[in-house]
């Protein structure tokens, strides 16, 4: 996020606070960034985590295929994530290892190690739609949430799952990116997505994102234990369990570069 | 191997206290089956046979201790075939120390790098030899004796390597295709320097990314991996003799990242006792990615390899343009396809492949691997290969 837009990002959340208190009317648009914010103010200063997911793939006639990935991940402030992923699963990209640097305007930097090969490739960005591993979710699916990716519009409370909900619209700013539109149903009590509802570039629903099992960390990062991603297009669905989140472990950046690449096991 | 290498590796081993809840430890495999048909009987005695079959085991053995601090790697490589008792081969891949600090890290023992950015040839990738016998573009290479010391840096990764031992290529034997008509009798090598396979060779190389661009600069100098030939009789057979001469070489690799774009250099300059010369091989590849409104991606490529020696130069693409298609399904299965051709400038030949695989299941790979050739030109290298046009299915088993 670059100065100006935090600027004006700040002006606006000052803006609505005042305006929430002297209970004038804010927009949908206000509203929804707000509410979205709070998504981001909630979940900062975790500073890096240790993650394993196991993916499980089911296509149309339920056989299933399983992923299996270890994780580091850096939190940059004023930028997106770094982070580190190490295929297990399957057998054949065992070793395989994947460096992202992301970040909230522009394209990422990522880089593949491929081990039998001993290479590292830089690969291109642009790909944010595409599935990630043949599963139901693409790259921007997986991505670390940031509030300059997109605009927002509330739409209306709804009761969900763990209570009450906020229905906000989010609208990608990403020329590249593989939806028109997606619904977040967010919880009032914790600020958590629970639901989200993806819509294709033609605006039709194509896929429904439920996050279960929220563990809370830290005493102040909730993370779902959970993830059920169901295309409604395909009929295929990816499941994403989570275990052995680790908060807190001392990585710096110096474990994020291509030598770190090379020798993630 | 080195003496000097086996005791750096038997003394980092000994001084590091191992306790058995501080060990990991690894083991994995892969196992490969090879079934190839080839369209004619080859042009060359012996070689009158038109399928081949191979396996290759290729385990990993890994162990790691001192908190991931140290950790040492054992890949041994077997190959046996059916035809050709040169492909019938071991090697040790990699049988390695690393010791890791915060921003350096010592690798000691055989190891393989990889240096480069381009497809169809990779110019800067000098530290390893050739294992010719693997197949013509698989880029396999044998274990490369080294000390390097990698730092990492805020402006770049320098390697410093010292590489003890020379390993010389692998060569197709008397009953084996992608050969010449005179097989390379391994008994009569000779090298430039007096210390013949003990001399000790030495590169450096920097690396960084910034924004979009990832460049490498590096300097080698020591034994060519890339040996010249000469005709002799032996035995009153001619065969050729194998002689490995003393170079210097620096290089540039970069890519820029861009969009939809890669775009791709290697540039060398080589000084060695009968050339100094400019090589390169640049290009680029394009991907359209989700065709068609669905999840597959289409990359086209193209590349030219230049060498400054002309029709003198030992590359095989020395004015030659490389063109090619890569579709990748992004399915379960992760199938892709690659096709490609390779025009010489020089002879008017031409190489056409294909290059298909996917996942089977959770623990299989099947791979098919076509190639024809085309050339008319008996200066061209490519004219011994004309009757090696073949179908190569390849199935590998993880374990």
């Amino acid at each position: 996020m670059n100065f100006k837009t935090l600027t004006g990002t700040l002006i606006a959340a000052s803006v609505m606070a005042l305006s929430a208190n002297s209970a004038l009317a804010e927009t949908p648009e206000q509203k929804g960034l707000a509410i979205s914010e709070q998504v981001v103010v909630r979940d900062n200063g975790w500073v890096d985590m240790l993650a394993s997911m196991k993916m499980v793939l089911r296509n149309k006639q339920g056989q299933e295929s399983v992923r299996e990935i270890r994780m580091k991940v850096l939190e940059v402030a004023d930028d997106g994530d770094k982070s580190l992923s190490i295929f297990d699963r399957p057998r054949d990209v065992k070793g395989t290892a994947f460096l992202s640097f992301s970040h909230t305007q522009g394209a990422d930097d990522q880089w593949l190690y491929l081990p039998a090969l001993k290479r590292v490739k830089r690969i291109a960005s642009r790909n944010k739609s595409g599935p990630f591993m043949g599963s139901e979710f693409s790259f921007e699916d997986l991505a670390s949430f940031e509030i300059a990716k997109y605009t927002y519009k509330y739409i209306e409370d709804q009761a969900c799952d763990i209570g009450q909900c906020f229905v906000v619209e989010q609208y990608p700013t990403d020329k590249n990116s593989g939806y028109t539109k997606r619904v977040v149903w967010i919880d009032k009590a914790e600020y958590r997505m629970i639901k989200t509802d993806f819509y294709d570039r033609k605006n039709s629903l194509l896929k429904t994102l439920t996050s279960l099992d929220y563990q809370q960390y830290k005493g102040k990062y909730w993370r779902a234990s959970t993830m059920k991603m169901v295309n409604h297009q395909s009929k295929k669905s990816t499941d994403l369990q989570w275990v052995d989140y680790r908060f807190g472990n001392g990585l710096t950046e110096s474990d994020f570069n291509k030598n770190t690449l090379k020798r993630a096991r | 191997m080195n003496k000097i290498a086996w005791i750096a590796i038997g003394a980092g081993l000994l001084t590091q206290p191992l306790s058995a809840n501080e060990l990991f430890f690894e083991a994995t495999a892969k196992v490969s089956t090879e079934v190839s048909l080839f369209a004619q009987q080859g042009q060359f005695d012996n070689q009158n046979y038109r399928s081949n079959l191979s396996v290759a085991l290729e385990p990993e053995f890994f162990w790691e201790w001192n908190d991931a601090s140290d950790n040492l790697t054992f890949k041994p490589f077997f190959r046996i075939d059916q035809r050709d008792s040169n492909r019938s081969h071991a090697d040790i891949r990699e049988l390695s120390w690393v010791h890791l600090a915060d921003d350096w890290e010592l690798r000691t023992g055989f190891r393989k790098v990889f240096w480069g950015v381009t497809e169809y040839q990779n110019l800067v990738d000098v530290i390893n030899q050739s294992d010719t016998v693997e197949g013509l573009s698989k880029g396999e290479k044998l274990g490369q004796p080294m000390l390097n010391l990698s730092l990492v840096r805020d402006w770049g990764i320098v390697d410093l390597f010292v590489l003890p031992g020379f390993r010389e290529q692998t060569y197709v034997g008397n009953d084996g295709r992608f050969r010449s008509s005179l097989v390379v009798d391994e008994d009569s090598t000779s090298y430039q320097s007096s210390k013949g396979k003990k001399h000790v060779d030495v590169a450096a190389r920097w690396s960084h990314s910034f924004d979009l661009y990832d460049v490498g600069l590096h300097w080698y100098k020591g034994t060519n991996r890339a040996p010249q030939y000469q005709v002799i009789s032996k035995d009153g057979t001619d065969v050729l003799k194998a002689n490995y001469q003393q170079m210097e070489q620096v290089g540039i690799d970069a890519q820029a990242t861009i969009d939809n774009w890669l775009l791709k250099s290697e540039v060398i300059y080589q000084d060695n006792p009968t050339d100094n010369y400019f090589a390169s091989q640049m290009g680029f590849e394009y991907t359209y990615y989700g065709i068609q409104e669905s999840a597959a991606d289409l990359g086209i490529l193209m590349e030219y390899g230049y060498d400054q020696r002309g029709k003198k130069a030992s590359a095989l693409l020395q004015n030659d343009i490389g063109v090619g298609a890569r579709l990748a399904l992004n399915d379960t299965q992760s199938s892709s396809v690659l096709v490609g051709m390779i025009h010489d400038l020089d002879y008017n030949s031409n190489s056409f492949s294909i290059e298909a695989d996917r996942r089977i299941g959770e623990n299989w790979k099947a791979t098919l691997r076509a190639r024809v050739f085309s050339a008319d030109d008996k200066d061209d290298v490519v004219s011994n290969f004309t009757k090696d046009d073949y179908v190569k299915l390849i199935f590998d088993r993880y374990f």
